[in-house]
């Protein structure tokens, strides 16, 4: 499987990162280049294999329902690039 | 006498419990290093002050007669990885400038209550994405290595702990944490001549770490000797009821279990490991680990990992499927930069944020990321990528049947100049050969510094373990260690 530029400028958008046409035409190549390397992986037959779900086995654990922390909505928005009333701010979303 | 700043762990230990000297001078001395080091660029915020106070805090309770923690005393240099509270933490990256955690994360607070103070943020690779530290949106590392030809070009002090590597190796910090995603504690360990180990998956707490590749990424020490980073692992571990996968295990006393008398212990060399065009000084010093470590009494079987070289290629569609799903948080919104071009809206905002904020590295990353993970190719790259995990999983264990623990180099080469190698991704990618397969398995594993190569830098070899066996790591590690009586050091020129 290889990319072209229009895949490549998907890939972008569902990233949300904002690309020049000049990146896409450097994007193209380097991305086939990885993808081309990571395809001999193709090779290995895991038919009968499970996918890996936890590297060490270790249940989950579930906690107890109970509130442990809260009350720190100020720290929450100390490092917010914009805070206004107790909430973030975020540019107009509906007309 | 030895000048404090030539100490490590265990030396500040002993030499504060004798009364040679104060933790304040320690500090003090540690403050002085690090604010001369500024050419090497490996750390990126100053904290006197912190070190300060747990000093004078461990110099209080030593006049008050109270036992003094694991890390009284010491103070450490902090991969910029770690959240600290009040401190800035960038991960090296534009998106997180002006971030300031207003909470500790887990490791760096259990290294304070062990009673290390902290000298400061350490630069590295952004997002921990990189082996050479020239990702970071601060600037290269520059190594405190030089090569013995009398020029003065910059080496690379390996990725993504490449700060960390630095201070350390330039007795700059007496120690510093790591943190390991594919190799990123080993490979910059072996690189500048110090001792570097990634515990099993689980056994540090990732709470307040900052998020590369959740199911690999794993904190460790990064010091001078295998005794050093025995001490500190035990003071950075342990069960953390934040992280879901931490291990609920108590943490073993390595330091007390330390022993390089390797008699019934049976070595394995994996033969996939020696790989095409290995440069002969790296496998000759494979062959004379595999001396040293028979000389300790133990035994050497021949291994089999058959499915080593589907490691890396596994690794870059499982660590980048990872992080663009770990990353998608930066979006300008909670913290970190926000790029509002005029009259923008939303999406605009997130797409500009994160164009202006990622480096190109760190974009490739997250771009692969979403393509091996969006609709139509996700068994085709991720189900197969986490398939062959397993495998290479299984050829571990099937290695544990024959032998204890595993001796291989720690990287393919020495440590190369800066910009000698970052035109091309990929060859850069190479430089984790052999320490991505045991990351992807969670093992633990630990590089020791063994010899310099004819460039004068130093070359490490790597121990490979059980889950859980750190133990035996680190006594092989000490075997090794004792044998490679290992002391060049990089001379001061900055």
């Amino acid at each position: 499987m290889s990319v072209d530029k229009e895949t490549v400028k998907k890939i972008a958008s569902l990233s949300r990162i904002a690309v020049t046409e000049a990146e896409i035409d450097a994007l193209v190549p380097e991305l086939n280049n990885i993808l081309g390397w990571v395809e001999q992986l193709g090779e290995v037959d895991c038919s009968k294999v499970e996918p890996m779900t936890a590297v060490i086995p270790n249940k989950l654990r579930l906690r107890d329902d109970v509130v442990d922390d809260g009350n720190v909505r100020d720290k929450i928005l100390a490092n917010a690039p914009a805070a206004e009333h107790g909430f973030f701010g975020v540019p107009k979303v509906i007309e | 006498m030895t000048e404090i700043y030539e100490l490590g762990i265990a030396g500040i230990r002993s030499g504060i419990a004798s009364g040679d000297f104060t933790a304040k001078e320690v500090a003090e001395t540690f403050i002085g290093r690090v604010s001369a080091a500024k050419p090497l660029n490996a750390v990126l915020v100053e904290t006197p002050d912190h070190a300060l106070a747990a000093a004078e805090a461990t110099d209080k309770a030593k006049a008050a007669g109270e036992t003094l923690g694991k890390m009284a005393g010491v103070p450490i240099g902090m991969k910029d990885l770690f959240c600290t509270n009040g401190v800035p933490t960038t991960a090296a990256s534009l998106i997180l400038e002006g971030f300031t955690p207003q909470y500790e994360s887990t490791v760096s607070s259990n290294l304070f209550k062990a009673g290390a103070g902290m000298l400061g943020k350490l630069n590295m690779d952004q997002f921990a994405m990189g082996s050479s530290n020239e990702t970071s949106a601060f600037g290269n590392v520059i190594s405190p290595w030089r090569r013995n030809d009398g020029g003065n070009a910059d080496i690379a002090p390996g990725g993504s702990s490449g700060g960390s590597a630095a201070v350390v190796s330039g007795r700059i910090c007496p120690a510093a944490t790591g943190t390991d995603t594919g190799g990123s504690i080993r490979q910059p360990a072996a690189f500048v001549g110090i001792t570097g180990l990634k515990p099993t998956y689980g056994r540090c707490s990732r709470w307040g770490t900052i998020a590369f590749a959740s199911s690999l990424d794993q904190a460790g020490p990064m010091a001078h000797d295998v005794r050093d980073c025995a001490i500190m692992l035990e003071a950075m571990a342990g069960f953390d009821p934040k992280d879901s996968t931490s291990l609920n295990l108590p943490v073993p006393e390595w330091e007390a279990g330390l022993k390089s008398d390797l008699t019934g212990k049976r070595i394995g060399i994996p033969k996939e490991y020696r790989v095409d065009n290995m440069p002969p000084e790296i496998d000759a010093l494979w062959q004379q680990g595999i001396q040293w470590l028979k000389d300790a009494g133990a035994t050497i079987v021949d291994v089999s990992l058959p499915h080593t070289k589907y490691a890396l290629p596994a690794y870059y569609i499982i660590a980048p499927a990872e992080a663009s799903s770990n990353l998608a948080r930066y979006d300008g919104v909670r913290y970190g930069l926000r790029d509002l071009p005029d009259g923008a809206g939303l999406q605009e905002m997130y797409a500009a944020t994160r164009e202006a904020g990622f480096g190109s590295e760190v974009k490739r990353r997250i771009m692969i990321g979403t393509y091996v993970l969006s609709a139509g190719y996700y068994d085709a790259y991720y189900t197969q990528a986490q398939k062959v995990r397993t495998l290479i999983s299984r050829d571990f264990d099937k290695a544990w049947e024959s032998c204890d623990v595993l001796l291989a180099p720690t990287a393919p080469s020495a440590a190369f100049g800066l910009g000698e190698k970052n035109d091309d991704p990929l060859a850069m990618y190479l430089n984790d050969v052999f320490t991505v397969p045991s990351s992807l398995a969670g093992l633990p594993a630990m590089s020791v510094p063994a010899g310099l190569d004819r460039q004068g830098l130093p070359l490490g070899l790597q121990l490979i373990g059980k889950a859980l066996d750190e133990q035996t790591v680190l006594n092989a590690g000490l075997a090794l260690e004792e044998r490679a009586g290992f002391v060049a050091k990089p001379e001061q020129w900055w």
